[in-house]
C-alpha cells in the first residue's frame, strides 16, 4: 500500500465527511428545534446542485451559480416550508415522512421534466482545476481542497451562531421552549421559516459544490440523504457535533473502505473472492458501522439533551 | 428476625445536578402499609420509579423478597411480585376498562405467543379481570372505553391494574391525587380495604388519607428520607413539621 | 352498521375474486395482470401495517423483505431449482431472518431514530444487491421459469397465477384477523398505546414487539416471492426505498391500524399509478403533491370512509 494514495484517500474520505456534515447540520437542526424529520432535505441538496450546474454552464463563473443556488434555494425552502411543512410541526412523524415523502416525488420529477433523466455533467471551474501541494510530494486536487476549507469553515460559522449570536440563542431557546420564546414576544413562525431556509442553503451549499466531481441527476438528493441518516443516528440526534463527528467518520470509513477493502481481502481471500466481496462488503460498511454504535450507544455518540 | 420484604439501601438517583434521590434507606415489612410523605418535588415519583424498575438509580440497591432486583427490568419485577399505579394516570384509553385490566391478568398467565384464540374468548383471563373490576368499584363500566372514564374511575382502573398482576407489593403514587371530595373517599374506603391483605407504600400529600392509612411514615424533603416513624411520632416530630407540615399542604 | 360493513367487504372480495371473469369476457388479460399486481402489493402492505398501525412500529424499510423474497426465488431459479416448496418458504425464512436481525438493532431505538435506521437497512441491502455481480447486479435477472408445484398448480397459468395470489391475500387476511385479536395480538396494540404501562404491568414488551417485526418481513418476503413470479424478472429496485415509501403510503391511504385498509390503499395507489402514468410519463409530479394534501387533509384513510367502519375494525 503506498502512502500517497492512503493521504488522498484519507483527505477524499474528509471531503466526502465535509458534503455529509453540510446536510446533516441543516436536517439535524431543524429536527432538533422544529421537530421535524425533512426526507425532502436531498431534494434541496438536488436543486442546488441542479441550479448551481445550470447557471455555471450558463454563465461560465462559478461563484456567481453558487450564489444563485444559495439564494434560490433559500427561497425555494422558506417557500416549502410556508406552504407545506409548517402544519407538519404538531403532527406525529408517520405524517412527517409521509407528506416529505411527496414531496421527494415532486422534486424529483419536476427536475427530471425541466433537465431531463439523464445526468448533468460541469467541469471543475478553471482556476481551481489544479492541484495543490497539501503535503511535500503529495499534490491534491484544488477543488477538493476547496470543498474541504468551506465546510470546516461553516461549522466554524454554525458554532459561532449557535453559541453567540442572539438568533442562536433564540434558536437554542425555541428548542427547549417554545411557548417562551413565543411570549418574549419573538415571532417563532418567522424563526422557524429563517431556520428551515437556512437549512436549505446548507444543503443546497452542498448540491452546488457536488456538481463538478459526482453526477447531477434525479434521485442523487436520497442516496446523499440516507447516509445522512446514518451520520446522524451515530452522531446522536439534534447535535450539531454528533452531526461533525458522524459526518467525517461516516466519510472516512465509507471512503477508505471502498479504496483498499478490496486489495486488503485480496491478499486474505484471493483475488477473485475479493472481487465480489470487496464491493458488497464495502457499501455495507457504513451501516454495519451504524449498528454496532447503536448496539452500545442507542441514543447515538452525542446525545442532544432534550427535557 | 425475618427479612423486610423490601429493603432499600443508600439509593440514589441524579437528573444532572440535581441529586432527586439522596442515599435512601427504607424497609418496609410483609403486610405493613408505609406512607412516603414530602413536599412537591421531593423525589417521591423518583423513588418510586426506581423501585418499579423505570428509572435505573445511580447508586445503591434494592432488595425485594430476598433479592437484589436492583438491575432487573421493569416487566421481570412486576412478576416478581411489584406493582406500580402511576401519578399520572396511565392507561390503555382506547381499550374498554376491562381490556386494560385483563392485560395485566395476561401478563401474568403465561407466554403472550398465542396467535390464534381470541384473548377476549379467555375466560381465565377475563373472569379474573371482571373481578378486580368488581372489588375496585368499577364493575358497571366494565365495556366502557378507557380514555373516556371519568377522572376519578380511570384513578380506580390505575389501582384495578395494579392489584390484577398479583402483587406482594402495590407502590402506589398518588391514588388520590386531583379527585373530588366523594371519589376520595371511596378511594380511601378501597384502600383500606386493601390494607392488611396488601403490602403497600402509598405516596400521598393528603394527610387525612396518609394518617387514616398508614403504620408508618416516612418524610422526604430535597431526596432525602428526613424522618421515619410511626404516624404519632411524625405527627409530634419537630424536624418534619418544619420541614413540611408546617408548609402549605395542596389538596 | 356491522353488517353493512360485513357486506361491503364480501363485496370487495367479490369483485377482486371476479376479475379474472371480466378480464376474459372483455378481452383485456392486462387486468388481470393489474390486479394480480394490486394483490401482491395489498399482501406486503397488510404484513407492514401489523407493525406499523397495529404496532406503532415505522418502518421504513419494508422494501428490503419484499427484496429478499424475490432474491429467494431468483437465485435458487439461477441454479435450476425451480421448485415453489423450496423457494417460497425459503423466502419467508430468509426474509423473516433478516427482519430478526435488523429488528434486534433498530428495535433498540424509538421515534425518529427508528424510522431513520430501518429505512438505512433497506438501503443497506439495496446497495448489496446492485454490488453482487454474479446475481446480476443492478440489471438484476430474469426469472427462467414461475415457481413450479409439481405439475398441480401452474403458475404459468395466468388465471391459476391469479387465484394462487388471491388465496394467499385472504389465508393472509384470515390469519391477520386471528393474530390481532389473539393475545399477541393485544400485547402489540396495546404496547404501541402505552408501553410504559406494558412494562409495569409485567410484559417484557420488546421480545413480541421483535416477534411482530419478524412476522410483517416474513409477510414481507412472501409478497417479493409473488413479486419475481408476476415479473418474471428480479431487480435490486425492488429493494429501492422508494419503493418501502409506496407500500407505507398504502397503508395510510387505505386505513393504518386496520386490516383490511391496507388492501383498499394498495388498490386505490396502484390505479391512481396506473391512470395518472396513462396520462403522462410524469405522473409523480402529480403525485406527489397529492399525497402531501392527503397527509394534510384527509388522514383517517379510505377504510373510515366505509359504511360501519366507526366501530373497532374486525
Ligand atoms: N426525568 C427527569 N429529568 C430531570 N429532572 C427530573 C426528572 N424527573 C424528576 N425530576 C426532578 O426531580 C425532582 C423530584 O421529582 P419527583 O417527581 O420525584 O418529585 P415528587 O416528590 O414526586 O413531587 P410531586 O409531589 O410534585 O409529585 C424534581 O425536582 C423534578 O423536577
Ligand atoms: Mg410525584
Amino acid at each position: 500500500m503506498n502512502w500517497l494514495l492512503v493521504v488522498e484517500q484519507c483527505l477524499n474520505g474528509l471531503q466526502f465527511g465535509v458534503m455529509l456534515f453540510l446536510m446533516a447540520a441543516g436536517l439535524t437542526l431543524v429536527f432538533g428545534i422544529m421537530n421535524l424529520v425533512n426526507l425532502a432535505h436531498g431534494s434541496l441538496y438536488m436543486v442546488g446542485a441542479y441550479l448551481a450546474t445550470a447557471a455555471f454552464n450558463r454563465t461560465g463563473s462559478f461563484l456567481a451559480a453558487v450564489a444563485f443556488a444559495l439564494a434560490a434555494t433559500l427561497a425555494i425552502g422558506m417557500l416549502v416550508e410556508v406552504i407545506a411543512l409548517r402544519t407538519l410541526y404538531e403532527r406525529d412523524h408517520l405524517d412527517q415522512v409521509l407528506a416529505t415523502f411527496g414531496l421527494i416525488l415532486f422534486f424529483n420529477e419536476a427536475v427530471a421534466i425541466v433537465w431531463g433523466r439523464a445526468a448533468l455533467f460541469t467541469a471543475v471551474p478553471r482556476a481551481l482545476s489544479g492541484h495543490l501541494q497539501v503535503l511535500p510530494g503529495i499534490p491534491y486536487p484544488a477543488y477538493r481542497a476547496v470543498i474541504i476549507l468551506v465546510g470546516l469553515a461553516v461549522a466554524l460559522l454554525l458554532y459561532v451562531v449557535v453559541s453567540r449570536t442572539r438568533l442562536g440563542m433564540l434558536i437554542r431557546a425555541g428548542a427547549s421552549n417554545r411557548t417562551m420564546v413565543g411570549a418574549l414576544g419573538v415571532n417563532i413562525r418567522l424563526l422557524y421559516t429563517v431556520v428551515f431556509g437556512f437549512g436549505a442553503a446548507l444543503a443546497a451549499l452542498g448540491g452546488a459544490m457536488a456538481g463538478p466531481i459526482y453526477s447531477v441527476l434525479p434521485g442523487m438528493g436520497e442516496e446523499i440523504l440516507i447516509q445522512v441518516f446514518v451520520v446522524i443516528v451515530i452522531g446522536g440526534i439534534g447535535s450539531i457535533r454528533g452531526a461533525l463527528v458522524g459526518a467525517v467518520v461516516v466519510g472516512m470509513v465509507d471512503t477508505l473502505g471502498r479504496a483498499f477493502l478490496k486489495p486488503m481481502l485480496s491478499t486474505v481471500l484471493g483475488p477473485s473472492a475479493a472481487d465480489n466481496a470487496g464491493p458488497a462488503l464495502a457499501s455495507m460498511l457504513i451501516y454495519i458501522l451504524m449498528a454496532a454504535v447503536l448496539f452500545f450507544r442507542p441514543q447515538g455518540l452525542f446525545p442532544a439533551v432534550r427535557s | 428476625m425475618a427479612e423486610p420484604l423490601l429493603a432499600v439501601r443508600g439509593l440514589t438517583k441524579r437528573f444532572g445536578g440535581l441529586v432527586a434521590t439522596d442515599r435512601v434507606d427504607l424497609e418496609v415489612a410483609d403486610g405493613e402499609t408505609l406512607a412516603v410523605i414530602g413536599p412537591n418535588g421531593a423525589g417521591k415519583t423518583t423513588l418510586i420509579g426506581q423501585l418499579s424498575g423505570d428509572l435505573v438509580p445511580d447508586a445503591g440497591t434494592i432488595r425485594f423478597a430476598g433479592e437484589d432486583v436492583t438491575a432487573l427490568p421493569a416487566p421481570t419485577r412486576s412478576q416478581r411480585g411489584l406493582a406500580r399505579s402511576f401519578q399520572i394516570t396511565s392507561i390503555f384509553p382506547e381499550f374498554t376498562a376491562l381490556d386494560n385490566v385483563a392485560l395485566a391478568v395476561q401478563a401474568h398467565a403465561g407466554h403472550s405467543f398465542r396467535f390464534w384464540t381470541p384473548a377476549r374468548a379467555e375466560r381465565a383471563l377475563r373472569e379474573p379481570a371482571r373481578a378486580t373490576l368488581e372489588q375496585v368499584g368499577l364493575g358497571a363500566r366494565a365495556a366502557v372505553a378507557a380514555g373516556t372514564l371519568a377522572h376519578g374511575e380511570q384513578r380506580q382502573l390505575e389501582i384495578a391494574m395494579a392489584l390484577a398482576t398479583r402483587p406482594r407489593l402495590l407502590l402506589l403514587d398518588e391514588p388520590v391525587a386531583g379527585m373530588g371530595a366523594d371519589e376520595s373517599q371511596r378511594m380511601v374506603q378501597l384502600l383500606r380495604a386493601l390494607r392488611g391483605h396488601h403490602t403497600i407504600v402509598l405516596v400521598e400529600h393528603d394527610m387525612d388519607v396518609v394518617f387514616a392509612l398508614a403504620d408508618r411514615i416516612s418524610v422526604m424533603v430535597y431526596g432525602r428520607v428526613i424522618a421515619s416513624g410511626a404516624p404519632e411520632a411524625i405527627r409530634a416530630n419537630a424536624e418534619v413539621r418544619r420541614a413540611y407540615l408546617g408548609e402549605e399542604i395542596p389538596a | 352498521m356491522r353488517s353493512a360493513r360485513a357486506l361491503t367487504l364480501l363485496a370487495g372480495f367479490l369483485v377482486l375474486g371476479l376479475v379474472p371473469v371480466v378480464a376474459a369476457l372483455a378481452n383485456q388479460p392486462f387486468y388481470l395482470d393489474l390486479f394480480r399486481r394490486i394483490m401482491i402489493f395489498a399482501i406486503a402492505a397488510v404484513s407492514l401495517d401489523l407493525i406499523l398501525g397495529f404496532g406503532g412500529m415505522v418502518s421504513f424499510g419494508h422494501a428490503a423483505y419484499l427484496g429478499i423474497g424475490a432474491y429467494a426465488v431468483a437465485i435458487p431459479a439461477f441454479y435450476g431449482i425451480h421448485s415453489g416448496l423450496v423457494q417460497w418458504p425459503l423466502a419467508l425464512a430468509l426474509s423473516g431472518l433478516a427482519a430478526l436481525a435488523i429488528g434486534a438493532v433498530s428495535l433498540r431505538t424509538s421515534g425518529v431514530s427508528f424510522i431513520m435506521i430501518t429505512l438505512a437497512f433497506a438501503q443497506m441491502l439495496y446497495y448489496l444487491g446492485i454490488s453482487i455481480n454474479a446475481w446480476g447486479a443492478d440489471d438484476g435477472m430474469r426469472l427462467a421459469r414461475r415457481s413450479q408445484f409439481g405439475g398441480v398448480v401452474d403458475l404459468a397459468n395466468a388465471y391459476v397465477f391469479y387465484y394462487v395470489v388471491f388465496g394467499v391475500l385472504v389465508a393472509l387476511l384470515w390469519l391477520g384477523h386471528r393474530l390481532i385479536h389473539a393475545r399477541f395480538g393485544v400485547v402489540i396494540r396495546a404496547a404501541k398505546s402505552n408501553e410504559p404501562r406494558m412494562r409495569a404491568i409485567g410484559f417484557a414488551t420488546f421480545r413480541y414487539k421483535l416477534a411482530a417485526f419478524v412476522i410483517a418481513g416474513a409477510g414481507g418476503g412472501l409478497a417479493g416471492a409473488l413479486l419475481t413470479n408476476q415479473t418474471e424478472y428480479l431487480t435490486p429496485s425492488y429493494m429501492h426505498w422508494t419503493r418501502s415509501g409506496d407500500i407505507m403510503v398504502m397503508v395510510i391511504l387505505g386505513g393504518m391500524g386496520t386490516l383490511y385498509g391496507p388492501v383498499l390503499g394498495a388498490v386505490a395507489f396502484l390505479l391512481l399509478e396506473d391512470i395518472l402514468s396513462a396520462w403522462t410519463v410524469h405522473w409523480q409530479v402529480v403525485l406527489g403533491p397529492l399525497l402531501v394534501l392527503v397527509v394534510l387533509y384527509a388522514r383517517r384513510g379510505l377504510y373510515g370512509l366505509l359504511p360501519g367502519a366507526g366501530a373497532r375494525d374486525g
